[in-house]
């Protein structure tokens, strides 16, 4: 099928110059990287680089102060992210997410969670609630479909079990698979996962790790494969199951590619781990510090 | 009735011997707190004199009142140091005495059998479970589990409600006040329902709904008036406009969230009033309109003994006597079939991605945007649809009444509207019509009360408050079952939301 092999050489997400200010606050700074369908992209960086911030900027919570976003599908179709209202973003671009605090419908049941998060299709197919109202057939052919559809990811997610319970009243790891399956339900095209190991254990960690991999390998609707953007700070899982990794440290990309070689890059590991601060600092601001509070043998952790 | 502070310390029933000066000092202190309270509420009395306003004292009562709170906090104190049983005895020959003998007012009475009735109940309880009282938690678990069985019997109960309803008004007690309240109870609760889409539903606090009711029963007051149109053609007329009013007031308001968009529909609310009271020309002012036409048999027949030209009398159609007691007959199952429509609509439509789109905006915003819901257009919907429903209710009202003026369309109005929403738990309709029989229905039962109504009244809602925060009947089933035949609240029993 060349559609698929071509949508694999095209990127799916191009993020182009992006910055993002709040004020005098400059989030990201002019960030540039490319997600592919069929990868796993990761964005990593120390607390406060300006993971999330980026998320909400493609996600459409955001409008960029500069910097275009390009999703292209691939039937050639483009979207300009950051000229889209919020909800069209997910309606009409195809991209889905989740959230770091986890946001569910707690009070509704989880299977209702999964056929809201298809309330796009089926409020055309109800044609208003016109349609539903009156019980057309057509209207309970869509729920049916989007019954089966629910069915297919609580399978996926193991939460077939627990389908007619209180969404609040899971269990955080489960609260945590139930967000991607209902992400998952509106049948996006890119997947924005903002931490979605936080919290969980080894084994449920590996767990996930296991649904995002198939998650990547899922085809659209259309037949095409499907991109992952991921947020994590659990490494064991970064570099796994990423294809890509990017990363980002106070507000602005320091490295970019394979998982190998951002392990071993050196700015990477300085980000991470620290380094000795008056190596970075300009000189006339180090000769106006007095010695002691530039003390080489304390390295700073940065970002906390 | 109780002092919570003192009744945790004593949860373990002893055997030690009866700790009299403890109990009395008990007593006395409540006694003491009901002094200070009925003083100022019970105590004192605004008069009309011929000379202004005067203030006359009442001590009988106050005596009366202090002198129940004393023997009633004393009855508790003893039940749970293992008098319990004599207590009952006392307790219930307290009520049988409220029940038989000829009482100075109703207000004793009532005190009398409600007070000895709780405190007998409190008795029996401890005697059956060796507990003095049962603990917070279990009462609520126990509550909701009540709640539930009652939502589930919805099934069986509503039809057996609307037949009943229905057949109300053929039996030989439909004299014309029973009518009159059931025309007043089913407003109530179809404005309930109504507001139950907006508040329950969509979970927008809407402190402004009696505009839309206003906007409805001037459209069709102003129609008629103007224009001469019947009820019929003003019906859906009124509706739509209330529905205009709805959208106008939601484009700029819906974006505001929680306590901000509840000042701000409470602020429309005044508005539609005011300007109902200062544009004189238009719509009579404070005077209001009056002599807004009665409903006609949906345009075939008057309930007039000598219909108008071109129109046949109701009575002579069918062949009946005349009674005047046929229009509110007919008003009654009017005022019933609209509300039903309401309730259909809303049970219909929680099942459809509308309605479920509402719930999950009450739920979490930010989740519904990022699922692509369209959020302004949704709330809009539930706005305009609330409205709607709101208009009827209020057309059915100008022609019910003949008169309206602009103080039936009070903030009050509508603080009652979403008090019976809120107390028979948010998106219950079941609740809804229990809410409206408790806040409507008993002030209208407690007449002879009198004075001491609105007392009861305020008490009866402080108690529910205290009871049951999230309303009476506030457990909500899923619109969709996976596993059918098993119920889900079988699963996560006690953990409901």
């Amino acid at each position: 099928m060349s559609a698929a092999m071509t949508s694999t050489d095209t990127p799916l997400l191009t993020v182009e110059h992006l910055t993002m200010r709040f004020g005098g606050l400059v989030a990201n700074n002019d960030v540039s990287f490319e997600a592919r369908a069929g990868e796993i992209t990761a964005l990593i960086g120390p607390n406060g680089a300006g993971k999330t911030t980026l998320f909400n900027c493609v996600t459409g919570f955001y409008t960029p102060t500069v910097g275009r976003l390009t999703l292209r599908h691939a039937d050639g179709r483009e979207f300009l992210l950051e000229r889209m209202a919020g909800y069209r973003i997910a309606q009409q671009a195809g991209v889905a997410r989740t959230f770091q605090n986890i946001r569910l419908f707690g009070g509704m049941s989880v299977l209702e969670n999964l056929i809201v998060a298809q309330h796009n299709k089926l409020m055309d197919a109800s044609g208003f609630a016109i349609a539903g109202l009156l019980g057309l057939p057509g209207y309970r052919a869509a729920e049916r479909e989007a019954l089966e559809l629910a069915k297919y990811w609580l399978e996926r997610v193991r939460l077939t079990e627990f389908a007619d319970w209180e969404a609040g009243n899971l269990p955080y790891g489960a609260q945590r698979r139930l967000e991607i399956a209902r992400a998952m339900c509106t049948e996006p095209v890119l997947l924005c996962l903002d931490e979605p190991a936080a919290g969980l254990n080894p084994r449920e960690s590996a767990e996930l790790a296991e649904i995002l991999t198939f998650i990547r390998d899922t085809r659209t609707p259309g037949g095409h494969r499907m991109g992952v953007l991921l947020i994590e700070h659990d490494m064991s899982v970064v570099m796994r199951i990423s294809d890509h990794v990017v990363v980002l440290d106070y507000g602005r990309k320091i490295a970019d590619g394979d998982p190998s070689s951002v392990r071993n890059d050196p700015a990477v590991i300085r980000a991470y781990l620290g380094e000795d601060e008056d190596s970075e600092l300009p000189p006339e601001v180090a000769a106006d510090l007095p010695a002691a509070a530039v003390d080489p043998a304390a390295p700073v952790q940065k970002g906390a | 009735m109780t002092m919570p502070s003192h009744t945790a310390s004593a949860a373990v029933p002893t055997n030690r011997a009866v700790d009299w000066p403890g109990t009395l000092r008990d007593a006395g202190l409540a006694a003491f707190v009901a002094l200070l309270l009925t003083l100022p509420l019970v105590g004192l009395r605004t008069i009309d004199r011929p000379t202004g306003l005067g203030i006359e004292a009442r001590p009988d009562e106050v005596i009366a009142s202090i002198v129940l709170v004393f023997l009633g906090r004393l009855g508790l104190g003893l039940i749970r140091q293992n008098l319990a049983l004599p207590v009952l005895v006392l307790a219930l020959a307290c009520a049988g005495v409220g029940l038989v003998l000829p009482m100075p007012t109703q207000v004793l009475r009532l005190v009398l059998v409600a007070g000895g009735g709780i405190i007998a109940l409190r008795a029996a309880i401890t005697l059956t479970t060796g507990r003095s009282k049962l603990s917070q938690a279990e009462r609520d678990r126990r509550m909701d589990r009540v709640a539930v069985q009652v939502q589930h019997a919805t099934r069986y109960i509503a039809p057996v409600a609307i037949i009943g309803a229905a057949i109300l008004p053929l039996t030989p007690i439909a004299d014309r006040q029973i009518l009159d309240i059931g025309i007043l109870l089913l407003t109530y609760i179809m404005l309930g329902w109504g507001l139950n889409i907006v508040v329950g539903l969509a979970g927008l606090l809407d402190l402004g709904y009696v505009a839309f009711y206003a906007v409805g029963a001037y459209s069709y007051a102003l129609l008629a008036h103007y224009f001469g149109l019947s009820f019929w053609v003003c019906l859906p007329l009124a509706g739509l406009l209330a529905a205009l009013s709805g959208v106008l007031l939601g484009f700029p308001v819906l974006r505001l969230r929680g306590d901000y968009f509840a000042i701000v529909t409470l602020g429309f609310g005044e508005i539609i009033r005011i300007i109902l009271v200062n544009w004189y020309q238009f719509t009579g002012g404070p005077n209001g309109i009056s002599g807004i036409p009665r409903p006609s048999f949906f345009g075939i027949a008057d309930f007039t003994r000598t219909p108008s030209e071109g129109m046949a009398a109701f009575h002579e159609l069918f062949g009946l006597e005349f009674s005047s007691l046929h229009r509110i007959v007919f008003l009654y199952y009017l005022i019933l079939a609209l509300a039903l429509v309401v309730n259909l609509f809303t049970l219909r439509v929680r099942k459809l991605p509308l309605g479920r789109a509402w719930e999950a905006l009450r739920e979490d915003e930010i989740a519904s945007a990022s699922l692509g819901i369209n959020r302004t257009n949704m709330k809009l919907a539930a706005f305009a649809i609330a409205a709607m429903f709101g208009g009827f209710a209020g057309s059915f009202f100008a022609t019910r009444q003949g008169f309206i003026s602009p103080e039936s369309f009070t903030f009050i109005e509508s603080a009652i509207i979403l008090a019976i929403v809120v107390l028979g738990g948010m998106g219950s309709q079941i609740g809804v019509v229990v809410a409206t029989l408790l806040v409507i229905g008993l002030p209208e039962a407690f007449r002879e009360l009198a004075d001491y109504r609105m007392l009861a009244f305020g008490m009866g809602m402080v108690v529910i408050m205290l009871w049951r925060p999230r309303g009476l009947l506030a457990h909500r089933d899923p619109t969709i079952l996976l596993h059918g035949g098993r119920k889900p609240q079988a699963q996560n029993a006690g953990a409901a939301r």
